[in-house]
């Protein structure tokens, strides 16, 4: 727990903050909606269903505005760089980017139903007092007119009680963008669900970018200005307080109290979302701009099992352990960019990514690879992202375990600390090897290993060996393995905080 | 996009539009809207849909992920056998549940979510796709340390047919594929610091 606390506080941290700007934000729309002046005729037909409806879409705007921050993976390596002074495990919350736009696209979904069904209880309550009868507060204030020569100053946009709510939705911009974005965004929260996301990459990505669809409409959502208050004058002139009881007298031109006017709220989205829509684009262009600079392939190595090796060099581009790259294929699609982990080590001339066919574009990467046309297909590359794994070098013992295409960033691990040996790094230490004969397969004095390893041998052999050691414990691998790993690293791990101690580490590489 | 099964994303889709009905159905039932009834007819058409697309169908390649608990249903949904199996029924029959809660607008974002599901089955019916049960499999008992077999005797690289039979193929790390052992640009000594 104490571990956990450790590693996890910044993580906490900002997601109380998140959390707790959210109830903010909220809390302050609803008072204000809820209780000021402004809204006094407002409320007289909505009731509350206003308040909820104002809250939301503060929250919506709010986390609209967040959304597309993380996804700016450019923006992110920036700040992680110039943020080098940094501890690391503040970086490394730089990796949960995506972790953060999952959650934020769940608030947005969470208000987008309390906005929807707050919106439908005004539209019907606007609806029902358009046709009330009984000259009520309420039916009084939506007869004010939409006439142009009195002032304009209606409240109820529902201009006559034959009218449906179904023709004012589609008739007003807000509604009619209303529609349209929701539906973009179940689209897109469909199709991004991990099942699809992981099976059908393609029907992810293309889809997704109907955020274009959210993000336009979003803007142009409260241009019509729908949702009304009274103006500064009007309640100067006639405070609904003292006048909203003579609401029969307004008509007379003796009363002390006019009409009410009102006016619309103007559109505030745009002011949430122009900032990260501008950085969104300059990110965009950016990795453009990256995926344009010449990748020179070196080697291409066909492994069995379908496995493709791309050995590549790209001017200007540094590694480090444990980073990935994004790769376009224009040959094979123009649009599609998946991201591979390096499996070469920084201290080689060339870097490398395996690729296992999984899927159309990797089967079709490597069809086009194997048919040894020349010149090779041309590949764009974007990166490096991720943190360093240095977590792996911090460990006085590190295990490191990785299943299928995850052995791809021990790979890099293994390689990068087999360079440092070479190049005689003190900071290394390895251990004597007693069996003076090498491996077969490997070439290497560690003997390797067949069949699935029982996890409570190996983790009863580590901490025999290392009585007094702190082992890190690395994952790249389904979660299943992952389960299994963290019982046995708190199954092996000493009571006395001096012994053995394994840490798991759930690295997402 | 030659393997997608467009069936998958219709099932999450119209799984999230019969909740889409269910949602505006009750707020309107609730709330006693103006056609409140078509807000009671979405509740139905929203739990039958549900009920429907809650069974995940197997996918033709690859292991699927159930859903949690989806067996029961799968029974149920199998027994309906060619009206489940076709996707062309499927799509006609979303559609066909979705024009009725057009007419509400508490449940028009339910209609328009179930039409584009249906559209998109009617893809993957053209596409030949169909509907087929998760069957549960025999559950094997994990043998702990039955996997462990012999090492392979001849050193790498070995043809992928016999690689199948030796768990354990190992990638060489460094990419020299062909060649016996892995060769160590530098001799490997167990003298270290």
């Amino acid at each position: 727990m104490g571990n956990w606390v450790v590693t996890h506080w910044f993580s906490v941290l900002f997601l109380a903050a998140w959390l707790g700007l959210n109830v903010f934000l909220f809390v302050h729309a609803f008072l204000l909606f809820e209780k000021a002046d402004k809204y006094y005729y407002t409320r007289q037909i909505l009731g509350s269903a206003l308040a909820w409806a104002r809250a939301s879409a503060r929250c919506l705007n709010f986390n609209s505005m967040l959304i597309l921050l993380p996804v700016c993976r450019n923006l992110l390596s920036f700040l992680r760089g110039t943020c080098s002074f940094c501890r690391r495990t503040l970086r490394k919350q730089l990796d949960h980017n995506l972790t953060f736009h999952k959650l934020v696209a769940y608030m947005i979904c969470f208000h987008t139903a309390i906005h929807i069904i707050a919106h439908l209880f005004n539209f019907e309550r606007y609806s029902r007092s358009r046709q009330a009868t009984d000259g009520c507060l309420a039916s009084i204030l939506s007869n004010l007119s939409h006439q142009e020569k009195e002032g304009g100053s209606w409240l109820n946009p529902i201009q006559s009680p034959n009218m449906t709510v179904e023709y004012v939705t589609f008739t007003s911009i807000a509604g009619l963008t209303g529609v349209i974005i929701t539906i973009a965004l179940v689209l897109m929260v469909t199709s991004a669900m991990e099942f699809i996301r992981r099976s059908y990459f393609e029907v992810f990505w293309y889809t997704h970018h109907i955020f274009i669809i959210y993000f336009i409409g979003l803007g142009i959502h409260g241009i019509g200005g729908m949702v009304r208050g009274q103006t500064e004058e009007s309640i100067d002139e006639s405070h609904p307080h003292e006048c909203a009881e003579f609401f029969e007298k307004w008509g007379d031109p003796d009363s002390h109290c006019k009409r009410p006017q009102f006016e619309g709220l103007p559109a505030e989205s745009w002011k949430w979302i122009l900032t990260p829509s501008i950085l969104y684009i300059f990110e965009r262009i950016l990795r453009f701009y990256r995926s344009r600079q010449k990748v020179v392939i070196t080697k291409v190595v066909m492994y069995p099992s379908k496995v493709l090796e791309l050995q590549m060099n790209k001017r200007g581009f540094s590694m480090e352990v444990g980073q990935y790259i994004f790769v376009n294929c224009p040959s094979i699609s123009y649009l599609e960019w998946h991201p591979f982990t390096l499996t070469s080590a920084p201290e080689e001339d060339f870097f490398s990514i395996h690729i296992r066919a999984a899927g159309d574009w990797t089967e079709n990467l490597i069809r086009a690879f194997e048919q040894q046309h020349s010149p090779v297909p041309r590949i764009e590359v974007d990166g490096p992202f991720g943190t360093v794994s240095e977590d792996v070098f911090q460990y006085e013992v590190a295990m490191l375990v990785g299943a299928g295409i995850g052995v791809t960033p021990f790979a890099s691990i293994l390689k990068s600390i087999w360079y440092k040996f070479r190049n005689a790094d003190h900071s290394l230490k390895t251990q004597k090897n007693f069996d003076k004969a090498t491996d077969i397969l490997t070439g290497l004095k560690q003997k390797t290993s067949f069949g699935r390893p029982m996890w409570d041998n190996e983790f009863s052999t580590i901490a025999t060996n290392h009585p007094k050691s702190v082992v890190g414990v690395f994952l790249c691998g389904p979660q299943t393995l992952a389960k299994s790993l963290r019982k046995c690293c708190q199954r092996y791990s000493s009571l006395n905080p001096r012994k053995v101690q394994f840490y798991f580490n759930k690295e997402s590489f | 996009m030659g393997q997608i099964e467009w069936a998958m994303w219709a099932n999450e889709q119209a799984l999230a539009s019969g909740l889409i009905l269910i949602a505006g159905g009750i707020v309107a039932t609730a709330g006693q809207f103006t056609q409140w009834y078509l807000g009671t007819y979405s509740i139905a058409a929203g739990v039958l849909v549900c009920l429907l697309e809650y069974p995940r169908g197997r996918r033709a390649k690859g292991s699927t992920m159930e859903r949690c608990g989806q067996k029961y249903m799968t029974r149920a949904v199998k027994a309906l056998g060619p009206l489940t199996r076709n996707y062309y029924i499927r799509a006609f029959l979303h559609l066909g549940l979705s024009v009725p809660a057009g007419f509400l607008l508490a449940t028009i974002l339910g209609t328009a979510c179930l039409a584009i599901a249906s559209g998109i089955y009617l893809l993957a019916a053209v596409r030949g796709e169909q509907w087929t049960p998760i069957e549960p499999k025999p559950k094997e008992r994990p043998q702990v340390g039955g996997t462990i077999k012999q090492p392979p005797s001849n050193p790498p690289p070995r043809p992928p047919a016999e690689a199948r039979k030796k768990p354990g193929e190992e990638e060489p790390v460094v990419g020299v594929p062909t060649g016996g052992p892995q060769e160590n640009p530098m001799p490997v000594t167990d003298e270290v610091v």
